[in-house]
């Protein structure tokens, strides 16, 4: 470990509305690799952009060796050695390897592009700093995500040699891809970079860093040793609940919940987003998936509503074999989903609240033919009263109602269409406790009339309030299942926690 | 010189196709029609095209961006006409000409300014420029003025002789001067590679801190640049100003570069391709001519028919590229890391 590289100080950052980051520190030392950890808009990303001058900040300081700075764009930081590789490769796939590592600062002979040199340099980079051998010279596109990965990380570590950002640079790779990845990361360390990681997988956290600093809800919660910290500890630093303290006091009726399989999937998997998994899904019972973000919980919703094509297994819904999932058929079986992100996926920001129920009916009864205008308003009112939405008039702009009558009205626009199973991703996301509550006793009551639903969140306190049953996620897995009066969050915690392969216990 | 190891070897593709379609149609002419085969009916080609040429490879950049560029044909027939009316006027050839070419770098400064700025889409942009142009024209005369300026007919009538008796025009020689400054400016200039970067992902572009305003305003610049000067080519060609003149030229330039294998969703081409595209339709026009009974309309349902086949053929070489191979890192012990070209994997690796 050597000097302090990179430090954050107090560093503050308000959206409108919205305190992302309060007073946060960090510390990044020459030749160590620290990750940044916490869930969901824990505040990392932020974190980051604010450092590669992204966003602007509203407070605190960046220091780079001692010396303040103030990074104003993403080329500005890059030009102080603080570059950044994005989950999403930001490299140009039409270009060839080498073009990419050094587009932009291409090194010139007589007033021209020097291409032999390029290619010379880039092949050297390639092999030199990352170990890897290439015909540079091929179009980006003729390589893998994790080669074109590494030459994101070739470009980055040939521009600048000091902190080094990589922000879940692991989520399309391979088990052996990491693994090389890691072994990338581990020589750059060595030679002196700041790295500093993001990631979602437990594992690879306490594979290859040192240290650990987790964020949660925009503040910083500590720094830890990654060889000192236990991963319960971790995750209940993120969670924000010490582990052994429950908040249910009053255990929740244990429901009568019927014997009949509603949907039933057998070994369904996604090469690359989830591993197969089984799953059955009883009528009208609560069932909860709970585990870290990118354990696959999405996933498996996703998969089950068809917006992903499995690429195996096989699955039914009430008895039916279905050969080929699709939204379509999804919704023709009394399927519904309401999406984790309901600015992107969910609302039409520019259409009324009345429209924005009939949206879901509308494409069901089939789209050219026409909900007469009382019937909507009745279908609207009808929910607006049930689901107590907050608006002056149904005809207001969806986007003028805050975060929890806007997720009532997604709510409302699928129970319009009279489903049979609910699928919830993180219904409760970003809004007020008031509304949350609400949503909660609905999510109750839905399934006291009967309807199966599916209801995935990150808070272990609401997962195990509403549901019946609970699977675990871990690492694209399902690693455990709880009922009744097992669902606790310390035991959820646990098994979040576990170790995969070498299981290691954990004291209670 | 192992040139093609550093292009983008999908490319030559289209490029050996359009080769291969300019042999096929020229052999074809040979042996229908008597007296197709000689040299100076190829020259012609130049000749009868060098203003397509021109505007066509200003418009190739455009594209590669990923931009178009609606406006050329407009604004050649608009510099047609300044340029008869300011000779009547009794202005030097010379003044009229550099005049002719600041208006089209202005033109093009103005709509890649807007493109970039308002984050407008060029199609939409472009259309404006082309009614403002064409419209302009008109304001000018709505008759067609004939040029008598002694410099300009001067320049018209002059044949630079290759060999023999056989010539080309200046316009010709203008027109491959600018193509080879093009391809010059593609391969071996910053700029150049910043605008295959823009067309590739201009997201990516931006993020890996290339000038993504500069590149684009210049390319549109660069496109009315040429666009004047093919403007000027013409103008000595017909030695005429005509408000109606080449009505839907831009349209000729684009299929000219989607022949020449310059790919419409940006990033992909050579710059030699429009003037292949050029030449392919010339060709056809002239078989046309020869072959006598036809409507010289025929030449534009050739067009046609050979645009959906290269676009075909360029959608069906893309849709393999997705779903070829990619080459992956291998199962490595050690720290020796090899390609392997042969594993395959799935889609959703692209």
């Amino acid at each position: 470990m050597g000097a302090i590289l990179l430090k954050a100080e107090g560093i503050t950052k308000t959206f409108p509305g919205v305190k992302a980051l309060s007073n946060v520190n960090f510390n990044l030392q020459r030749g160590e690799i620290h990750s940044l950890m916490g869930e969901n808009g824990a505040g990392k990303s932020t974190l980051i952009k604010v450092l590669t001058g992204v966003h602007e900040k509203n407070g605190g300081t960046f220091y780079l060796e001692g010396e303040k700075i103030e990074p104003a764009s993403p080329e500005e930081a890059q030009r102080l050695g603080i570059s950044t590789v994005y989950q999403e490769i930001n490299l140009c796939e039409n270009l060839s390897v080498a073009e990419n590592i050094f587009i932009g600062r291409e090194p010139m002979k007589k007033g021209r592009i020097d291409w032999k040199e390029i290619n010379r340099r880039a092949k050297k980079v390639l092999l030199e700093r990352l170990n890897i051998n290439i015909d540079v010279t091929k179009i980006l596109s003729s390589y893998s995500t994790a080669i074109q990965q590494m030459v994101a990380i070739a470009r980055a570590v040939d521009i600048s040699s000091g902190v080094l950002i990589l922000d879940e640079p692991t989520s399309s790779l391979d088990k052996n891809e990491v693994k090389q990845l890691f072994d990338v990361m581990r020589s750059l360390k060595n030679e002196g970079m700041g790295i500093i990681f993001v990631s979602h997988f437990l594992d690879q956290i306490f594979e290859i860093t040192d240290k650990i600093t987790v964020l949660r809800n925009g503040e910083f919660i500590g720094e830890y040793e990654t060889k000192t910290i236990s991963r319960t500890e971790l995750v209940s630093k993120m969670i924000g609940r010490e582990w052994g303290e429950d908040s249910r006091q009053d255990h929740k009726k244990i429901r009568q919940i019927s014997e009949k399989v509603f949907v039933d999937a057998s070994s369904l998997g996604r090469q690359g987003t989830i591993n197969p998994f089984n799953l059955s899904l009883r009528q009208g019972e609560v069932l909860g998936l709970a585990g870290l973000l990118g354990s696959g919980r999405t996933e498996v919703a996703k998969l089950i509503f068809g917006i992903e094509k499995a690429d195996e297994g096989m699955m039914s819904i009430d008895n039916e074999a279905i050969r080929s999932m699709n939204p379509k058929v999804a919704v023709d079986k009394g399927l519904s989903f309401c999406p984790e992100d309901r600015k992107v996926e969910g609302i039409v920001n520019d259409l009324t609240i009345r429209e924005n129920i009939i949206l879901g009916l509308q494409a069901k009864r089939g789209l050219f033919k026409y909900i007469p205008m009382k019937e909507q308003k009745e279908i609207a009112q009808k929910y607006i009263d049930l689901l107590r939405i907050k608006t002056p008039s149904m005809e207001q702009k969806i986007d003028n109602l805050s975060g929890g009558n806007q997720q009532k009205v997604i709510l409302a626009r699928w129970l319009a269409t009279d489903p049979k199973l609910l699928i919830l991703d993180e219904p409760t996301r970003g809004i007020d406790i008031g509304s949350k509550r609400e949503i909660r006793k609905l999510i109750l009551d839905l399934a006291a009339e009967g309807i199966t639903i599916l209801f995935i969140s990150s808070e272990l306190e609401e997962v195990i309030a509403c549901c019946d049953r609970v699977i675990v996620l871990r690492d694209r897995n399902i690693i455990g299942e709880l009922q009744g009066d097992e669902m606790s969050e310390s035991k959820i915690m646990d098994m979040i926690a576990k170790e995969a392969e070498s299981n290691e216990s954990i004291p209670v | 010189m192992k040139r093609e190891k550093f292009g983008i070897k999908e490319n030559h593709i289209f490029i050996i196709a359009t080769m291969a379609l300019i042999v096929l149609l020229y052999g074809y002419g040979s042996i229908a029609f008597a007296g197709f085969f000689s040299t100076q009916v190829f020259l012609n080609l130049f000749i009868d095209n060098a203003y397509l040429i021109i505007v066509a490879t200003g418009m190739a950049f455009v594209i590669i961006t990923g931009g178009i560029d609606l406006s050329v044909g407009a604004l050649v027939a608009l510099i047609s006409m300044v340029s008869a009316s300011l000779l009547e006027a009794g202005l030097n050839g010379f003044v009229v000409m550099a005049l002719s070419l600041l208006i089209g770098i202005a033109f093009g400064a103005f709509q890649g300014y807007f493109i970039y700025r308002f984050d407008l889409h060029p199609w939409i942009v472009t259309l404006a420029g082309m009614f403002l142009a064409r419209g302009a024209s008109f304001l000018i005369s709505t008759d067609s003025i004939v040029i008598t300026n002694e410099t300009y007919s001067a320049i018209s009538q002059a044949k630079v002789y290759l060999f023999g008796d056989h010539y080309i025009s200046i316009g010709a020689v203008v027109a491959i001067i600018v193509v080879a400054i093009a391809i010059y400016i593609a391969k071996w200039t910053r700029f150049g590679r910043n605008v295959y970067a823009i067309g590739g992902n201009v997201k990516s572009a931006g993020l890996m801190g290339l000038p993504v305003k500069r590149t684009t305003i210049l390319v549109y610049v660069f496109s009315g640049f040429c666009s004047a000067l093919g403007g000027v080519v013409f103008t000595l060609y017909m030695l005429s100003g005509y408000g109606l003149h080449l009505l839907g030229m831009e349209m000729d330039a684009i299929a000219a570069c989607v022949i020449g294998g310059i790919l419409l969703t940006g990033g992909f081409g050579y710059l030699i391709g429009p003037t292949l595209g050029v030449m392919s339709m010339g060709i056809i026009q002239t078989i046309i001519m020869f072959q006598g009974t036809l409507s010289s309309w025929w030449t534009k349902i050739a067009v046609g028919f050979l645009l959906f086949v290269f676009i075909l053929l360029q959608r069906l070489i893309v849709m393999k590229r997705r779903k070829r191979n990619v080459i992956r890192l291998k199962k490595v012990r050690n720290n020796v890391k090899v390609q392997s070209p042969s594993q395959s994997v799935s889609s959703e690796y692209k």
